[in-house]
């Protein structure tokens, strides 16, 4: 009962800020992914795992005064900054929430692009193939992207250096 | 001729009130509807419990399957020939659109909360596993199963396969939209389909809208909107799935702390230990579901058997709206009071948010959040649908959002502690009892 949202916004309380929804997305993804109990429901969709679910919880929180969404105007699109607010933390002090500390694999996500993360999770998508037979598909799904074998080594360090933190 | 050639002697059709007929002639969807993987999709309501609310709303996956299905046969129709289309996609498409919700159990969304599943899991499973469906997959070719799964899993690398099937406007969509306004019998729901598949064009990685069919789009999303707030969120369907979800947990409690059922649940038990085989989850269908509930109500454990003759007979919970914000210190006070009157608030006093139901509506979102849906511009170009239409922007920029406190009101009415009553009343109705 409501622990889903306490969760998250533990989770935004850790950020400070996250400037992006699909940043956000990803990010909520790969801790989910390293065992971190996020609940919402992730699927597979055009930029990667995507929750509907997160984004209609993350919606609630703001419609609620928890947290905070500024809607910055780009050259031809939308950006989104998410803070949590004082009621936010106001709520978080009354509602005790069980998270394990993942803040410093929160802090190493933030300083990544979106369009990395992108990758990051779809690796993670598709975590029960054997290595090769991942690398594989995210090149067949993401096409367009053109990730370089340099990202794909770039995002197998994250995803060990994830994996030591958060085990 | 190859099977996945192989036309039927003579059309056959199923009469379907929402789309008329539902036309088949290729032999692999003929064999694909007679498995009893899919048979079994007719003892799964498509809307759980909102028949409590919706007496018409009846309806089984099934019926909805052939619908999707019915409905990618009639875009590809209009595809041939077009660019960008290849037809040796189409039988691909059409077992996906068949398939596409194969997985679903019996009141999933209450079973996926509580024992943790995922119905596209089993989708996966059903498909790829020693089943009469994997079966006809793989007679059409070898790998043909795993095809289909990808595309029901959105990971085939033909994206434009995948958004017939799975987008923010897709035969899913159209169909359920259209199906469960027909059986529920609101008014809403109904827009211009034939419309939309006659504006529908594939590019490369996705289908878009001839944007001079920008107002049968505005119609369909205004129907999802209708729907989303008056049927799928309605406050007494969610009453009856909150009783629902705690039925299941507080089964699964019994079973931990080795409570002697007088019926025991033979049919959950993988399910209470995390543990469930295809097998298993093929043989949960509603049926037995209701059996359960029935018998259950003659349980010794007060809690078990209260549940059940609730969600038997009706007799829900009845809610007020809530603001965590603003009321969260109010909840811990009836949380104690509850506790004090001699009522568990773990199966009693339950917050539902808009979120914690599997529906969605338009939203354009920020780049790269999701696929939006695009007009196709008569000089070629894409646009955004919220750019260019004044009443998608308007819906698409409301965020509505809502939270319900439900609670058996009957309870409150026995409780011997005026006290207690008077100080749980003033919270929930303010000062005076009703």
């Amino acid at each position: 009962m409501l622990e889903n949202h306490a969760k998250l916004m533990r989770f935004f309380s850790e950020a400070k800020e996250v400037t992006g929804r699909k940043k956000l997305q990803k990010m909520v993804y790969i801790l989910q992914s390293f065992g971190i109990p996020f609940e919402e429901k992730f699927q597979f969709h055009f930029y990667g795992p995507y929750s509907e679910e997160l984004m209609l919880r993350v919606e609630e929180l703001c419609n609620l005064g928890f947290i905070h969404e500024e809607k910055e105007v780009k050259s031809n699109y939308f950006q989104y900054h998410y803070t949590l607010t004082n009621e936010g933390t106001d709520f978080l002090n009354q509602f005790s929430v069980e998270m394990p500390n993942c803040l410093e694999s929160i802090e190493l996500l933030q300083g990544k692009s979106s369009r990395f993360l992108e990758l990051v999770s779809t690796m993670l998508y598709f975590k029960d193939l054997p290595k090769d037979d991942v690398e594989a598909k995210v090149l067949a799904v993401k096409p367009k992207q053109k990730y370089s074998e340099e990202e794909m080594a770039e995002a197998w360090n994250l995803i060990g250096e994830l994996a030591e933190r958060l085990h | 001729m190859a099977y996945k050639d192989e036309q039927l002697q003579e059309e056959k059709v199923f009469k379907d009130p929402v789309h008329r007929y539902v036309h088949v002639r290729d032999r692999v969807i003929w064999d694909l509807i007679a498995t009893p993987e899919f048979q079994r999709l007719r003892r799964i309501k498509q809307l759980g419990t909102t028949n409590i609310t919706f007496h018409g709303a009846e309806h089984s996956r099934f019926n909805h399957s052939l619908g999707v299905y019915e409905i990618v046969r009639r875009i590809i129709n209009n595809f041939q020939d077009r660019p960008h289309w290849n037809n040796d996609q189409r039988l691909l498409c059409m077992c996906a659109a068949l398939l596409h919700d194969l997985g679903h159990g019996p009141f999933s969304h209450s079973f996926e909360k509580v024992f943790k599943l995922d119905h596209e899991y089993f989708t996966q499973a059903i498909i790829l596993g020693d089943t009469f469906v994997n079966k006809v997959l793989e007679r059409v070719s070898p790998g043909f199963a795993q095809e289909v799964a990808d595309v029901i899993a959105k990971t085939h690398s033909n994206k434009l396969v995948v958004s017939l099937i799975s987008s923010q406007i897709d035969a899913d969509r159209m169909d359920y939209l259209q199906r469960d306004a027909y059986f529920t019998g609101v008014s809403y729901g109904h827009f211009d389909m034939e419309r939309i598949l006659r504006v529908m064009r594939p590019i490369e990685d996705q289908v878009v809208i001839k944007s001079s069919g920008m107002h049968a789009v505005e119609d369909y999303i205004m129907s999802r909107y209708q729907m989303y707030w008056q049927v799928y969120f309605h406050p007494v369907t969610r009453s009856a799935e909150v009783i629902l979800t705690k039925i299941l947990h507080r089964a699964k409690h019994l079973y931990e702390a080795d409570y002697n059922f007088k019926l025991k649940p033979i049919h959950f038990l993988s399910f209470f230990t995390g543990d469930v085989s295809l097998e298993e989850y093929l043989k949960l269908d509603e049926s037995i579901v209701h059996y359960y509930f029935q018998l259950w109500q003659e349980e010794d454990d007060k809690i078990l058997s209260d549940l059940c003759e609730r969600f038997m007979n009706r007799r829900l919970f009845k809610y007020v709206e809530f603001n965590p914000n603003k009321q969260i210190s109010d909840l811990m006070r009836l949380m104690q009071l509850f506790k004090d009157a001699g009522i568990d608030p773990d199966y009693y006093l339950v917050v539902d948010s808009s979120s914690d139901l599997p529906y969605d509506f338009y939203r354009p979102g920020e780049e790269e959040e999701r696929l939006p849906i695009h007009l196709l511009m008569p000089n070629g170009s894409l646009k955004e649908l919220s750019r260019h239409s004044d009443i998608v922007e308007s819906i698409s920029g409301k965020k509505r959002t809502d939270h319900k406190l439900y609670f058996p009101k009957d309870f409150l009415q026995k409780i011997d502690d005026e006290k207690i009553v008077q100080e749980i009343t003033g919270i929930l109705y303010g000062k005076e009892r009703e």
